[in-house]
């Protein structure tokens, strides 16, 4: 059974309303490419996160297809404009259909 | 062939494997591709995903490093110039790598609730080579960067 590690992410606590936030988030997976031999010479099998994405209140803000060359631990960041205070969820699913989940409320006055 | 193998029934590329057991272990398989091919290549994977629409330099800001120890783990920026409106904002950003195995590195998808058309993560290289960012735009044109890299120690991407 596959299972990705933990995701971490990191969202200001709260920001003024059309404010432009940062956001950052990685998730432990090994991403292993496909690419890779091991001392027996048996190819290594892919194993990899296929998706990411990340959503605002219920609406998608970001998604991202990811190939091998993404490093091991899958590292994002990227921007969100703040227009209410709503909760982003950020799931990651590998090709071995295993899902994780993170969570995180961004407070707007 | 008279090779000693401790697989029951090798594999065709059974005597390719070898060589690279003897490398050691973690070895790549797939190794870097030579500069023509590696031309077509990328040529190939750009039409795959944006059809003939006209790729236009410009716009794009693609930042990393001139030289990286390891193709392990790049640090990669890719901003793209846009007012991020709803009239006017970058739907999705790409990128691309010639002369890894796979061209395709990532493919994001954004709008205008983004408020800044920019995203950076890390990335494997397998060599030295050029990178290329290609952003399509909400009027549906195509514009690129491209950067040259040198890679000291080649990672499997």
């Amino acid at each position: 059974m596959s299972r990705l590690g933990r995701g971490r992410v990191r969202v200001p606590e709260r920001a003024a309303k059309g404010e432009i936030v940062e956001i950052r988030a990685m998730v432990e997976h090994p991403m292993e490419s496909g690419f890779r031999v091991d001392n027996m010479g048996r190819t290594i099998p892919r194993h990899i996160v296929e998706s990411f994405t990340c959503t605002y209140g219920g609406s998608e803000v970001f998604r991202v297809r990811l190939h091998p060359a993404v490093s091991t631990n899958p590292y994002f960041v990227f921007y969100v404009v703040a227009t209410m205070t709503a909760e982003l969820v950020f799931t990651w699913t590998d090709d071995q259909g295993g899902t994780a989940t993170e969570k995180a409320v961004l407070a707007v006055h | 062939m008279t090779a000693v193998t401790t697989h029951p029934a090798p594999p065709p590329q059974a005597g390719r494997r070898r060589v690279l057991r003897a490398i050691a272990a973690g070895a790549c398989v797939a190794l870097a591709r030579p500069a023509e091919p590696a031309r077509e290549h990328l040529e190939l994977a750009l039409r795959e995903t944006f059809g003939q629409r006209p790729i236009r330099p410009g716009k794009v800001r693609l930042e990393l490093p001139k030289l990286a120890e390891s193709g392990n783990v790049v640090p990669v920026t890719i901003s793209v110039e846009s007012p991020m409106t709803e009239r006017d904002h970058v739907k999705s950003i790409y990128l691309f790598a010639e002369k890894n195995p796979l061209p395709r590195i990532l493919e994001v998808h954004i709008g205008p609730h983004n408020g800044r058309a920019q995203v950076a993560s890390r990335v494997r290289l397998s060599t030295s080579q050029w990178v290329t960012a290609v952003a399509v735009l909400s009027d549906d044109s195509v514009w690129s960067a491209a950067r040259e890299i040198e890679v000291t120690v080649s990672s499997c991407g």
